[in-house]
């Protein structure tokens, strides 16, 4: 990089820096030397760098200095709607106290219809955008006059974007603006990576001809303050509810000003914050921040943040994202941070000044969490990263893509071949892959019956593919984007109504997925919104609760709402520190004693072996296998294990699981099995069972149910589901339940099957870290036969009745509700 | 888990009218007197009509609906197979079938007598396949007809697509069933895309005694009895 000079800056500038006593930071300098060279580039920064400033600066003084002044210069994406909002009201301070002659505007599902007509006509300078309403722009016809004045793109939490399907679609915007605006320069902004190489590749066109983007990187300012709470009292050896901690966590609140408290589920969320009050003594202003909160109640508590008005926030990954809304001097962490990046950003959210440490504390929840805090403490120090490897484009964002182009222009199947494989994403994509795609977006790519009558998109004689009707491009506006929220249903408080028995609505809370109101029974008790509220009833598709009396139990603990499984990275670090017993010093007494009783009561499991124990217990079998590999996989391995357990006729009955481990249990003697040969646990766990014991329970998985019918909506095989659309009936859509069915049966290679596989892989069956997992343990599995329960096992046994229990689900509530109807009739 | 219920598998019987009915795993309800096998709301060729509507699903919904009717067929052998009512998705739905299921539909009725009952989707008689086709159709003192309602003391009839569902181990279980209160029998959807309505909607309440029903519901290798106080609504 060449030797950024001042010069770069106008004197507007220069001064306006000076009179703010600020001096350009070297990142800033280097961003503008880039553009001066024309180049792209990459900027890795830590929180508090001044990123967005850096990445606007260019083009700010070259809007400045531009004399032909017409057109859209500078594009900005952001995942969240708020950010870009939040962006272009901070960007509008320089423009203003500069006097700067700068159009800035936001373009977002929230911006009025007028409004976006204008910006057609009449493009500001600045357009702030998502990824959705880029790819909306994309698919009308005058895309290429509005973006071929572009000069600059600016993507900003790129690593935040780059891990999802969103990643995927913007790439394939990108592909696109790139052939209408083919002079563009792109500048990424990104937290720190771990490789900073790969992201960068995401920036430019994979051609070959294309230079890379430069990397700019900023080193971490002054190191962060961590520390591990260490609570006098014993940690409990398994749960998440970290009740012991609460008054220490108090304590941290009362000596700061403000304080984030981030927790992994929406759950722990509510807990936290409801214990928090029933010591809040002094009555500090602590609010609660979570996805399922009315979004009304959230804007308040944001506002409140930003006046200074709250002492702390209770909050989930909703807050884990670049908006400042405050002065936060200290995060606390509670529960385990489960990725090391993960907790580098959230500990950014404190202080975002560069060179004042942040603070922060970690609050393990119990005694795993212990060593897992401590791994992912030892991580930050050494700077180590663990963000996620690159992804391959989905199939299922291609096909909506596809049919986005068609939207926009008529197209010849080679030059979108060629357009889109430069997108880094899609750089592997085959062109019997894209063929078949292309294929599905026409006509369904179905191998019975021609549809061709029906075509979406059809072939003219020119070569040229074209979009058969307006329909099908106004079905595709309607469709446009990759995030399918679970169904929610609104949670409304009722009241009774005096003297009756009949209830009243009253305000809404909140809302919860539908498939968590599906299971609740009325009476049940749960908690939600702050408050421990009972399930009345669902009216006109929503939850109807009540208060419950002072005092109750919540009945019902399980409402997950979003659970982060452990980063193959830490999980590598916890094995190492539990293997190496001179690490143990680092560690809190009690969980180096709880160790040291693994170690004479059973064995420690070894950095690079399976331990698996079994051991009796009441009149039940156990078998606990340590494999570290995060919730999902081990899911994923339970259900797979207690099917070939019960083909073995060794009677399993179900199985719980945290990040650390999974237990099975059955009715027989598992390690009597093993000594007599009957179970060879080689076999049990050798790599076929991702064969054919897989596919069979694929057929009938509700996982994999659920990734199909994303795959089916992102694709537009079926509509989106809107609100009120339950009213007109339930003829208007066809369960992608039943599609999957029929179309695994009757077609398994068809290209959406093959789409939802490859999102299961990685998604919510994690099949590539167990089969990784399943490859590494080969002929490596270390059998512990006890006679009774080991000391790190408890921590699994205590799932149980906490956490779902898995088995034949299904079938078994039916046989279950069978034989009520049976004690009914003998009764 | 399920291994041991293999064993306990026991034939369901829906009494009605005299006739002690089985009721089959796969949603089909028989006579085994007559030898009649009766299936309700079949729904041939739904997928492409909604195909026409924009949407191009996959086609093969009437292939599979009836490779699951000659499975059921070959393990009961009926003299007599019903279709009561919406056999067809709509008018022009017969026109649409692919050769291959004509070829199917043939074969069924070299081995079986097709009747097709009338439904509001398809009110018009089939004149381009085998079998007869009638409004309603009387088995000894039990009227077979679409939608429930009509005159008569016994009736069997679909067009309302019975589904319990109950829940348990925190997750809930919906599945199509059938439902009976001794007087009449209302069959679940047996077409490969057919949604299912839950028996706790009003829409059945003109219909089934409340005191008295009987719930089977469809599961994966045989039908469970439900108990009504574990039904939940949608």
């Amino acid at each position: 990089m060449p030797a950024p000079q001042q010069n770069l800056l106008p004197p507007a500038f220069r001064d306006w820096f000076a009179a703010r006593g600020w001096e350009p930071r070297a990142h800033q300098l280097a961003l503008l030397d880039a553009a001066d060279r024309n180049a792209s580039a990459l900027l890795v920064a830590p929180t508090g760098a001044g990123k967005t400033l850096a990445g606007f600066l260019p083009s700010l003084t070259q809007i400045t200095r531009r004399r032909n002044r017409r057109g859209l210069h500078t594009l900005y994406l952001s995942p969240l709607k708020a950010l870009a909002v939040d962006i272009a009201r901070n960007l509008e301070t320089p423009v203003r106290e500069m006097n700067l002659p700068i159009r800035i505007e936001t373009r977002t599902g929230d911006t009025s219809a007028h409004k976006k007509a204008r910006q057609k006509t009449s493009p500001p300078d600045i357009l702030l955008t998502t990824p959705e309403q880029l790819s909306l722009l994309l698919s009308h016809k005058d895309a290429g006059e509005f973006f071929g004045t572009l000069d600059t793109i600016v993507l900003d939490e790129l690593h935040a974007l780059v891990t999802s399907k969103r990643g995927d679609l913007l790439s394939l915007a990108l592909s696109r603006l790139w052939a209408l605006a083919p002079q563009a320069r792109m500048v990424g902004l990104s937290a720190t990576v771990r490789e900073p190489e790969t992201l960068a590749r995401f920036l430019v066109p994979q051609d070959g001809i294309t230079p890379q983007a430069e990397i700019v990187t900023v080193q971490g300012g002054a190191r962060p303050r961590i520390g591990i709470l260490e609570t006098a009292r014993a940690l409990p050896l398994a749960g998440h509810t970290a009740l012991a901690a609460m008054g220490e966590i108090y304590r941290a609140i009362e000596a700061h000003k403000l304080s984030l408290v981030f927790v992994n589920t929406r759950m722990q969320a509510e807990f936290v914050f409801q214990e928090l009050w029933r010591i809040n003594e002094q009555g500090l202003p602590i609010a609660l921040h979570h996805g399922s909160l009315d979004a009304g109640q959230r804007r308040k508590v944001e506002a409140a943040m930003s006046a200074g008005k709250l002492r702390a926030v209770v909050c989930t990954a909703t807050l884990d994202l670049g908006i400042d809304w405050g002065d936060v001097d200290c995060v606390i962490n509670v529960g385990a941070p489960k990725g090391a990046s993960r907790l580098m950003q959230r500990i950014g959210r404190a202080n975002h000044r560069l060179d004042e440490p942040s603070k922060a504390i970690l609050v393990p929840a119990n005694r795993f969490e212990i060593l897992e805090c401590r791994a992912a403490l030892d991580a930050v120090e050494e700077a180590a990263q663990d963000t996620p490897d690159p992804r391959m484009g989905a199939l299922d964002v291609l096909a909506q893509h596809v049919l986005g182009m068609a939207c926009a222009a008529p197209f010849q199947a080679d030059d979108l071949f060629a357009e889109v494989t430069r997108a880094q994403p899609y750089e592997m994509l085959t062109r019997i892959r894209f063929d078949a795609v292309l294929d599905f977006v026409a006509t369904g790519g179905y191998a019975l019956k021609n549809y061709d009558r029906f075509a979406r998109i059809r072939q003219g004689t020119d070569g040229q593919w074209r979009v058969s009707n307006p329909r099908t491009a106004q079905q595709y506006r309607m469709n446009i984007g990759t995030i399918i929220e679970a169904t929610m249903m609104k949670v409304r408080l009722g009241r009774m109504v005096k003297g009756t028995d009949t209830l009243r609505g009253g305000r809404i809370l909140g809302e919860v997925e539908d498939y968590f109101a599906e299971t609740l029974a009325p009476g049940d008790t749960f908690i939600f919104a702050g408050e421990i509220l009972r399930f009345e009833g669902i009216a006109t598709n929503e939850v109807i609760v009540t208060r419950s009396k002072p005092g109750t139990d919540p009945k019902i603990p399980s409402w997950a709402g979003g659970k982060f499984p452990l980063s193959t990275f830490l999980a590598a670090r916890v094995r190492a520190m539990i293997a190496a017993p001179a690490e143990w010093k680092k560690l809190p007494k009690q969980a180096s004693d709880w160790l040291a009783m693994q170690q004479k009561k059973s064995i420690l499991p070894p950095r690079d072996k399976l331990l698996v124990e079994t051991y009796p217990r009441g009149n039940r079998f156990y078998l606990v296998a340590y494999s570290f590999e995060g919730r999902l996989a081990h899911q994923t391995l339970g259900m797979l294990l207690t099917r070939r357990l019960e083909r073995l006729r060794l009677k399993p009955l179900g199985f719980v699981c945290n990040d650390y481990a999974l237990a099975i249990w059955g009715m027989s003697d598992l390690s009597a099995s093993i000594e007599k040969g009957r179970l060879d646990l080689d076999a049990l766990f050798a790599r076929d069972m991702l064969g054919d014991d897989l596919e069979e329970w694929l057929e009938e998985s509700a996982l994999m149910k659920r990734t199909f019918r994303n795959c089916a909506i992102i694709s537009g095989l079926t509509p989106r589901r809107f609100p009120g659309d339950e009213k007109t009936g339930r003829q208007m859509t066809i369960s992608t339940d039943l599609i999957y069915d029929v179309l695994r049966r009757h077609q398994p290679d068809h290209i959406l099957l093959k789409a939802a596989r490859e999102d299961a892989a990685t998604g919510l069956l994690d099949l590539k870290r167990l089969s990784d997992m399943l490859a590494r343990v080969e002929g490596q599995i270390l059998h512990k036969p006890l006679a009774r329960v080991s000391p790190l096992a408890i921590s699994v046994m205590l799932e149980i009745g906490r956490e779902a229990v898995y088995g034949e689900a299904a079938e078994t509530i039916l046989e279950e509700a069978e034989s009520a109807l049976m004690d009914e009739a003998l009764a | 888990m399920s291994a041991a219920n293999a064993t306990m598998q026991t034939e369901t019987v829906i009494a009605l009218g005299g006739v002690d009915f089985i009721a089959d795993v796969s949603g089909a309800l028989f006579d085994p007197a007559t030898r009649t096998l009766i299936v309700a709301d079949c729904h041939f060729e739904k997928g492409s009509a909604f195909t026409r509507l924009g949407h191009v699903l996959p086609p093969f919904d009437t292939r599979d609906t009836l490779i699951r009717l000659e499975a059921v067929a070959s393990r009961l052998r009926p003299k007599m197979i019903v279709s009561l009512g919406d056999g067809f998705h709509d008018r022009a739905a017969a026109l649409r079938l692919s050769e291959d299921d004509v070829a199917r539909l043939h074969a069924l009725a070299r081995i079986a007598d097709l009747v097709w009952i009338a439904g509001n989707h398809d009110p018009e008689a089939v004149t381009t396949l085998p079998g007869h086709s009638v409004m309603e159709l009387a088995l000894g003192g039990i009227m077979l007809r679409h939608e429930p309602g009509g005159a008569g003391d016994f009736e069997i009839a679909g067009h309302l697509h019975p589904a319990a569902k109950i829940a348990g181990r925190g997750r809930a279980v919906r599945r199509r069933c059938f439902v009976s209160d001794g007087r009449r029998c209302i069959l679940p959807a047996f077409g490969a895309y057919t949604g299912g309505l839950n028996i706790l909607d009003e829409a059945f309440a003109p219909f089934l005694a409340r005191e008295t029903w009987r719930i089977h519901a469809l599961g994966r290798e045989r039908l469970y009895g439900i108990a009504p106080a574990l039904l939940l609504n949608d």
